[in-house]
């Protein structure tokens, strides 16, 4: 195994550049990176904590922000869940079934993801909104979606509904039917199989997609911004809330609401790593978003 | 008529099914209300609203940065996947893991962080300022948050491919001759061009679609740091949903069309230099 | 061009450890770099190439050190086992890269490098295949291709890695017959490296046989095949059986009984006796002949073998025996040593 000193290329001589291109390359990529990725987020903690901790703490204690708070872990605990029993059905449907449209269906699995998500949330005011469609009967019987906690899980289901799917699809299908039909030609029953076979092979797929869906919903700001209305306390999430403190100028609670965020991102991210590189095999091997 | 091949494993019919009325409920609905709006508007309608100055003022911003940003994004994605997988450096984990911050990040946080950061008393901000750059409510602030937003895009497109360039044909060009960089030049950038492309075309898709991270740095003045997402939003806050649709959609088409170029050029640098 | 290999040794390769290799190839000659894998005989190879370092040891191009030079200067062709076709690039294109990277000063112009790409798809006898795209050949011809690009930077050496190892026995068998051609007519010094002993036996002037990191022997064919200087290159080049036997410096003893052989090569104390099926012939159990029992015997490609189980065992020997020889397995017989060889056990 050749050397890996820092700075050492992890290949043979003649496949890798020469050490000065390579110490300015890796200089430049780094200085890229720092400028754009790593400041922005010391910039939040920077900027959280630019009070002090007690001011830091205050901005909890705000009924808004907690009200904020729960709001974003409602949403999550309702869109993610349904999201990952989509996923897990749409992934055996595709993986396991050859049929028609089948192409159709993936495409349009793959459909938020190319959408603006202000344009995500429109269609939801379409379709729902005071002058939408459904807009007049929904209010003839006194139902909210729109300016609502129905209107937002809805919207953040649109656009995190892919994750889930789009890890477990490219994984089952590289795992292929094999196991499921040894198990039936074992006697087990449909579900028995997917429950004692299926889901343990895809189970840190299924948490690694889990994981990236849930990180959008809590921080999906376009879509939710457009159905929810903004309105403080009732149907404002922590990424709202986090504008309405920026505009008031309110930088350090913004800052402070961001920060948690911030938090759950470098989590989300940290977990997402620690799976790729423990079970880096027990998930699909493709491009993953 | 068979609608599916006849396999021994159950649940077809449940799990088509529940994917269908899902995907129905959430995604068909929805977008059959867009596109009833944008049918009761008609080409007409949509037309009108598209030569509004403003309106194309937004979008010439909105496409023109985000390409601007792509291409960006394109060359330093490049260096940087080429660095993560090829070299070996203190804390490379570390920044390999970084690379999908933007991806991780809410939107919204990242906006407000780079709005600060590029502010004129900001730290690059106050930097820029001392050269007579200012970022901050400027188009360049646009510019900046979508090169931000878009880079993993364009990281993680090349990466694997760089990991699996065949190490012979980099030995084989050496044996030719070819100094270093000319076997970059003549053999590993043409390899890797369909990839760039293909990352070119998902930070492109995401940067014109990009409104949380742009709108606290942007300033959003009309005609002048204005972008599309912004206006629908407006609109939508005026109960101008036709004029909201309006916009949409031709952001839809337009994004579409470039699309659509960008996968024909694909194919072709696929069949002319990938040939697998 | 001739080189000089000079007591190089390499820790780890991409293939194998080199412990101490010397090694003179003449200018002109076809030599072969014989082994099992893992033997370095690749690590070799590509030493000389220069795409691996030695940690000691020199080369020698024609008296010049080039055990610092770059590869790109060391003017090498080498044709890789998987053939490293550029696979974006049509043939002529392949073909033509070493003269396209030249530095301006040096670089011919367009049409010369035409007419140079022509003549190399002639040689190669690929006229007419210059417009297509490595996908659309066969591996034969891929091969071949790779070997016309090698050969347009006019090297001073030829380097092949297992140039044949990808490709079916028949292709296999044609594209040897044609490399020894080549070879006659160009006379470049050619190096290839083979784990195939037919191969290296039909093909080469020479053959370098390496094992575990070490040359073991370096000879013309029928030298390594005839006078093999250790075990392993007895035992590795062509089929043989070997026994445990004791030498007392006058004859041989098989446990116990002095047996009468003809064999070369001399040692005292105990010792093993290499032979080669067509060596040993079957007969009466008599004294001075190994005792043994037939437990085998089948029908080969050219005539017909018998296994024996000699004295009490476990060891082996392998026979050729007449198709008519009245022989079956439970037979008790006599094996004589027409000509052997001992080599320290």
């Amino acid at each position: 195994m050749p050397e890996q000193k820092r700075g050492q290329a992890i290949l043979p001589s003649v496949t890798t550049e020469a050490p000065v291109v390579r110490t300015i390359l890796i200089a430049v990529a780094l200085v890229f990176l720092a400028l754009c990725l790593i400041l922005p987020v010391v910039v939040v903690f920077n900027e959280a904590f630019r009070k002090g901790l007690a001011a830091y703490l205050s901005t909890f204690a705000d009924p808004d922000a907690l009200a904020a708070i729960r709001l974003t872990l409602i949403v999550a605990a309702v869109a993610v869940p349904l999201n990952m029993v989509f996923g897990i059905a749409a992934s055996w449907a595709i993986a396991k079934f050859e049929f028609i449209g089948k192409s159709l269906l993936i495409t349009l699995i793959d459909l938020p993801f190319s959408i603006s998500p202000v344009v995500s949330g429109l269609i939801y005011v379409l379709l729902f909104g005071a002058q939408g469609i459904v807009g007049p009967w929904l209010k003839a019987h006194g139902i909210e979606i729109i300016f609502a906690l129905p209107g937002i899980v809805l919207a953040t289901i649109f656009v995190t509904f892919p994750f889930v799917a789009r890890e477990l699809i490219p994984l089952m299908q590289e795992q292929g039917s094999t196991d499921e039909e040894a198990a039936m030609t074992l006697g087990a029953s449909g579900w028995r199989a997917f429950m004692t076979v299926t889901l343990p092979n895809i189970r840190w797929g299924l948490l690694y997609g889990v994981l990236l869906c849930n990180a959008r919903a809590m921080g999906e700001f376009g879509a939710v911004s457009v159905v929810s209305g903004h309105i403080r306390g009732v149907t404002d999430t922590m990424p709202l809330h986090v504008e309405i403190l920026y505009n008031e100028y309110n930088f350090a609670a913004a800052f402070a609401m961001a920060s948690l965020l911030t938090l759950l991102a470098l989590v989300t991210l940290a977990a997402k790593t620690a799976l790729e590189i423990r079970y880096g095999d027990a998930l699909a091997h493709t491009a993953r978003f | 008529m068979r609608l599916k091949q006849t396999s021994a494993l159950p649940g077809f019919g449940l799990s088509v099914g529940y994917t269908l009325l899902y995907l129905s409920l959430i995604v068909l609905l929805p977008l059959a209300a867009l596109v009833a709006e944008a049918a009761r508007l008609g080409p007409g309608g949509i037309w009108l609203v598209a030569a509004d100055p403003r309106v194309s003022a937004a979008l010439r911003i909105s496409f023109g940065l985000a390409l601007a940003a792509a291409m960006t994004d394109c060359i330093f994605g490049l260096l940087v996947a080429w660095v993560l997988t090829r070299y070996d450096f203190f804390g490379r984990r570390f920044v390999d893991a970084a690379v999908d911050l933007p991806f991780a990040l809410p939107t919204a946080v990242a906006g407000i962080s780079l709005a600060t950061l590029y502010a004129p008393n900001g730290w690059i901000g106050a930097l820029l300022a001392h050269i007579g750059i200012k970022v901050a409510f400027t188009p360049a602030g646009i510019f900046v948050a979508l090169v931000f937003v878009a880079l993993p895009f364009t990281v993680r497109t090349v990466q694997p491919l760089i990991g699996e360039i065949d190490r012979g044909v980099e030995e084989a060009s050496a044996t030719l001759g070819a100094s270093r960089f000319q076997t970059m030049r003549h053999i590993v950038l043409p390899m890797l061009t369909p990839a760039l492309l293909t990352g070119f075309a998902l930070a492109f898709a995401r940067s014109v679609s990009e409104y949380g991270s742009v709108i606290f740095i942007a300033g959003n003045l009309p005609y002048v740091s204005e972008i599309a997402p912004v206006l629908i939003v407006i609109k939508l806050e005026e109960f101008n949903y036709p004029g909201a649709t309006a916009v949409a959609v031709i952001m839809l088409a337009i994004a579409f069309m470039v699309l659509l170029a960008i996968n024909l050029v694909q194919a072709w640098s696929r069949r002319r230099f990938a040939n697998a | 061009m001739q080189i000089r290999i000079a007591d190089v040794a390499k820790d780890f390769g991409r293939t194998g450890a080199l412990r101490g290799v010397s090694l003179d190839i003449r200018d002109g000659e076809l030599i072969a770099l014989l082994g099992p894998s893992g033997s370095g005989k690749t690590t070799l190879l590509r030493v000389i190439a220069g795409l691996e370092i030695p940690k000691t040891g020199k080369i020698y191009f024609d008296g010049e050190d080039a055990t610092g030079m770059s590869v790109q200067r060391r003017r090498i062709g080498f044709v890789f086992q998987n053939y490293a076709l550029f696979k974006h690039m049509s043939v002529a294109d392949n073909i033509a890269y070493g003269l396209t990277v030249l530095p301006r000063a040096e670089r011919p112009p367009r049409s010369v490098i035409r007419q140079c790409v022509q003549e190399l798809l002639d040689l190669v006898q690929l006229s007419g295949f210059g417009g297509r795209y490595p996908r659309q050949l066969s591996g034969g011809q891929q091969q071949r291709v790779a070997l016309a690009r090698a050969l347009a930077v006019k090297p001073r050496v030829l380097l092949l890695d297992e140039p044949f190892g990808a490709l079916d026995a028949r292709v296999r068998k044609d594209l040897r017959r044609w490399l020894r051609e080549l070879h006659g007519r160009t006379g470049h010094t050619t190096v290839f490296v083979t784990h195939d002993q037919e191969e290296a036996l039909e093909l080469a002037n020479r053959v370098a046989i390496l094992n575990e990191g070490r040359l073991e022997q370096v000879g013309t064919p029928d030298e390594v095949y005839d006078n093999p200087a250790s075990a392993f290159v007895m035992s590795f080049v062509g089929e043989t059986s070997s026994i445990p036997v004791e030498s007392d410096g006058s004859g041989l003893m098989h446990e116990g009984r002095r047996i009468e052989a003809t064999f070369s090569g001399s040692c005292t104390g105990p010792a093993r006796l290499f032979a080669r099926p067509k060596d040993l012939e079957i007969g009466a159990a008599a004294e001075g002949r190994l005792p043994g029992r037939v437990v085998n015997l089948h029908r080969t490609a050219t005539g017909r073998r018998a296994r024996i189980l000699v004295g009490s065992g476990p060891a082996l020997v392998e026979s050729e025996v007449d198709v008519a020889a009245a022989l079956a397995v439970g037979d008790a017989v006599g094996v004589i040593v027409r000509r052997g060889r001992v080599f320290p056990a």
